[in-house]
């Protein structure tokens, strides 16, 4: 039988789909910690971690349709050239990062970061910019602030709006054919000298270290350049990288529905096999109670328990599966109570087998084919009700699910201000995951259940 | 089982849920609830003791009085007894049925109440109103669909229809929702993102307000569910015309459209009625989240607000008083079968 359901699955044309799209996301949730950092998933929350991604931007492929807008670049000193020079005790440590500027707009803002370790003589840092028609702005020259304690190092950013970096850049006013007053600095040291445009080509720009000991060290140099796209999915408000919320989601959404549908079904199967089969007052009890599950304003009390007991993933999915196994006891019920009376279950019976045995050896196997059918069809549900609940902000908050991020962009009114790159993803991935469980589910079924191959 | 007996144990299962959510919501949330009625009770004699024109000794000698009398209305409403005593829960179980919750912290009526009956009273007519338009908008499409497809079964409408029913029921409402505001309201400017009216609910011109910044929603509610509609429709009416009665009268030459209308439709009635019934007791559910996303000044908004702001009495009461109008809505569809098909009737 079980050979019979997987051939059905592969020769329906919706079931191979199904099982594609399930193929599909069971490798997403199997790379997601090789291709992202695990990291990512702990401080999903933390804003610290998402700092030098920029704010609310759309993602990178939107530049295939329409103005290339400046993508975001965010580089460490692993992408930095390193060089290194001393002379009459002076060591110059040299970052240059190579930059290839080909946008049609300025980035929004420029940082350069920085950590150096040293003892009682400052280091001074200097910036400069080579650009592509080759001339050099040296933008930023000034000492680190003193300090006590060798032992630690200073770390900090310098912003484009610094006040060291408006002063130096005055000097080359003269070479530009108009006024640069008033425009940002980030938007002057990519200008074309000749047009308030941007100059294409490619830029050298190099943070200089000067140190005055031998202890002293340059632990890490980085530079962000601001833009308006980023990655393949852009960011939120937060700065957080969505395609990453997207991934972590994935695993997440199949364990809530995987988890949350097994036990379910498993469940209606006890529950409706102790019905059908014992019948007469255990049958109108038990369904007199299934009746009452049934009729339970679902969303109302998922809340009140969800406000009460907390809000982990565990206890969620604890909660939706009180609602969700009545489905399964009707069906599973009205089937074992014709399977209850085929011959064999009466031999069985006749040869003083117990209960038990009866249900567990005879009745149970004869219905797992169909129980394979309802968990894949149970599945859906599941994932829409935790979203559900995330939307309401009663979710997991720890955890980058589907619905928080959505519950995230409702908060920050996402779709009155447009920012659809925040809300499409997230629903077409519930989307996507419900109806693959769905074909599939409805293509077991249509070989599985008795009830509807009758009616056919 | 007679009409009679029917409705007999169809209202006393009615009453069965509605005792098992109103246990389950006191047990749940009555001690949070005691606990604010408590602070309220001693806000509310400090306030009188500071305004009032009693004067005190020294401050021991007022605060044994704050106390005492905060200890005596305490006992007044048996605040002093301990939470899950029975007499405290029918007490409470009888307080929310009346609804007779107090006064809501957060919120206010359009006419500056804060009493959480006339608060929870304020929003139902709202919601009924969208949800129901709505069901009825979706109900006739559904039909006239379902029925068009059924005639043509196999045919590429009928395909095309199955496909937009098995993708638009995998889409949750309130992300479709969310979408629609970003058509509608932030591309094409034709309808408002936020559904409340801006005028003031006195004015004339209210309604008209109301009615126009209840579009988006509807259409958006219409949208998602008149797909899977028709395809029921459509399920049940196939199902119909392969019986042999519908064979009999096509042989005696009535024509098909007078087969499709008249006789199947009728005889899918009674199944038609009861989704349609389950639909909109489902959907008051789901209110709580769309309502939410469009702003519609309904009870789910008020929900949604008011577990924010984790304001208790509101929580408990719009439970009460969506599962009262869920189980309502079960009722009437459970009688309308009943009504509708005569075997069910007669025997």
């Amino acid at each position: 039988m079980q050979k019979k359901l997987l051939l059905g699955l592969l020769r329906s044309r919706r079931g191979i789909i199904g099982v594609t799209i399930i193929a599909f996301l069971l490798v997403l949730s199997a790379v997601a910690p090789l291709i992202i950092p695990i990291e990512s998933y702990f401080r999903w929350n933390d804003p610290d971690y998402w700092i030098n991604n920029p704010k609310t931007v759309a993602p990178f492929w939107t530049n295939f349709f329409g103005p290339k807008e400046f993508e975001h670049l965010s580089l460490d000193k692993n992408d930095a050239k390193v060089s290194s020079e001393s002379s009459e005790g002076t060591r110059v440590d040299n970052y240059t990062f190579q930059v290839d500027m080909q946008a049609d707009s300025f980035p929004d803002d420029m940082m350069f970061l920085y950590s150096v370790k040293y003892g009682d003589i400052p280091p001074v840092l200097q910036i400069d910019i080579n650009r592509p028609d080759n001339n050099t702005f040296t933008i930023y020259y000034s000492s680190l602030p003193p300090t006590n304690n060798i032992n630690t190092s200073f770390s900090d950013r310098i912003f484009s709006t610094n006040e060291n970096i408006k002063e130096s850049l005055k000097q080359y006013e003269s070479l530009f054919n108009y006024s640069i007053s008033g425009l940002e600095p980030q938007v002057v040291i990519f200008s074309d000298t000749n047009k308030p445009n941007v100059l294409k080509g490619m830029y050298q720009i190099s943070e200089r270290f000067y140190l005055f000991d031998n202890y002293s060290s340059v632990e890490d140099a980085g530079l962000i350049l601001g833009g308006k796209v980023f990655g393949i999915m852009g960011t939120d408000d937060l700065r957080r990288d969505l395609a990453v919320g997207i991934i972590w989601g994935t695993p997440i959404a199949l364990f809530i529905g995987l988890t949350v549908s097994i036990f379910s079904i498993a469940i209606g199967l006890i529950y409706g096999v102790i019905a059908g089969y014992r019948g007469k007052r255990t049958d109108e009890t038990m369904m007199r109670v299934n009746d009452i599950f049934y009729a339970l304003p679902t969303l109302p009390l998922l809340i009140l328990l969800s406000i009460t007991f907390g809000r982990s993933i565990f206890l969620i999915i604890g909660f939706i599966l009180i609602f969700s196994w009545m489905g399964t006891a009707k069906v599973i019920r009205s089937i074992a109570m014709q399977i209850r009376n085929y011959q064999y279950v009466e031999a069985a019976k006749l040869m003083g087998q117990s209960d038990l045995m009866v249900i567990f050896k005879h009745i149970v196997p004869q219905l797992l084919p169909l129980t394979f059918a309802s968990i894949a069809i149970a599945v859906p549900a599941a994932i829409l009700a935790e979203a559900a609940l995330s939307f309401i902000g009663l979710g997991d908050p720890s955890l980058p699910t589907w619905g928080q991020i959505l519950h995230d962009a409702n908060t920050a009114d996402a779709a009155s201000r447009g920012i659809w790159w925040w809300i499409i993803p997230p629903g077409l991935m519930i989307a996507l995951t419900g109806l693959a469980f769905f074909l599939i589910g409805n293509t077991l079924d249509a070989i599985a259940n008795p009830l509807r191959n009758k009616n056919k | 089982m007679g009409l009679g007996r029917t409705l007999l144990f169809r209202s006393f299962n009615m009453f069965l849920v509605l005792f098992a959510t109103l246990f389950i919501t006191v047990i749940l949330l009555g001690s949070t609830f005691d606990e604010l009625q408590k602070e309220a009770i001693r806000n509310q004699v400090i306030e009188e003791v500071t305004q009032g024109t009693l004067k005190f000794e020294n401050s021991n000698e007022r605060s044994s009085y704050i106390n005492d009398q905060i200890q005596f209305r305490y006992k007044i409403s048996g605040l002093d007894q301990d939470s899950f005593t029975p007499s405290k829960l029918i007490h409470r179980i009888i307080s929310v049925m009346t609804l007779d919750l107090g006064k809501s912290h957060y919120f206010t009526t359009d006419y500056g109440s804060s009493n959480v009956r006339d608060i929870i009273f304020e929003k139902v007519p709202k919601t009924l109103l969208l949800f129901t338009t709505a069901t009825i908008c979706v109900t006739v499409i559904g039909i006239f669909l379902g029925s068009y497809v059924a005639s043509k079964e196999g045919s590429w409408w009928d395909k095309a229809n199955s496909t937009f029913a098995i993708f638009s029921n995998s889409f949750p409402t309130w992300w479709v929702a969310m979408l629609m505001i970003i058509i509608f309201a932030f591309t094409l400017h034709i309808f408002p993102a936020r559904a409340t009216p801006l005028s003031s609910p006195s004015d004339p011109t209210y309604f008209i307000d109301l009615l126009y910044h209840m579009t988006l929603p509807l259409i958006t509610l219409v949208i998602v569910s008149f797909g899977a509609w028709a395809y029921i429709v459509r399920y049940f009416l196939i199902n119909i015309l392969n019986e042999d009665f519908i064979h009999a009268k096509r042989t005696m030459g009535i024509s098909r459209r007078k087969i499709l209308y008249l006789h199947a439709l009728r005889n899918a009635g009674p199944p038609i009625a009861t989704a349609v019934g389950l639909a909109l007791a489902a959907s008051f559910g789901g209110a709580i989240i769309t309502e939410a996303v469009f702003d519609w000044p309904g009870m789910g908004k008020l929900y949604y607000d008011a577990i924010g702001v984790f304001d208790v009495p509101i929580i408990i009461g719009l439970t009460f008083v969506s599962t009262v109008l869920f189980l309502i809505t079960i009722f009437i569809t459970d009688i309308s079968y009943t009504l509708l098909d005569p075997r069910v009737k007669g025997s």
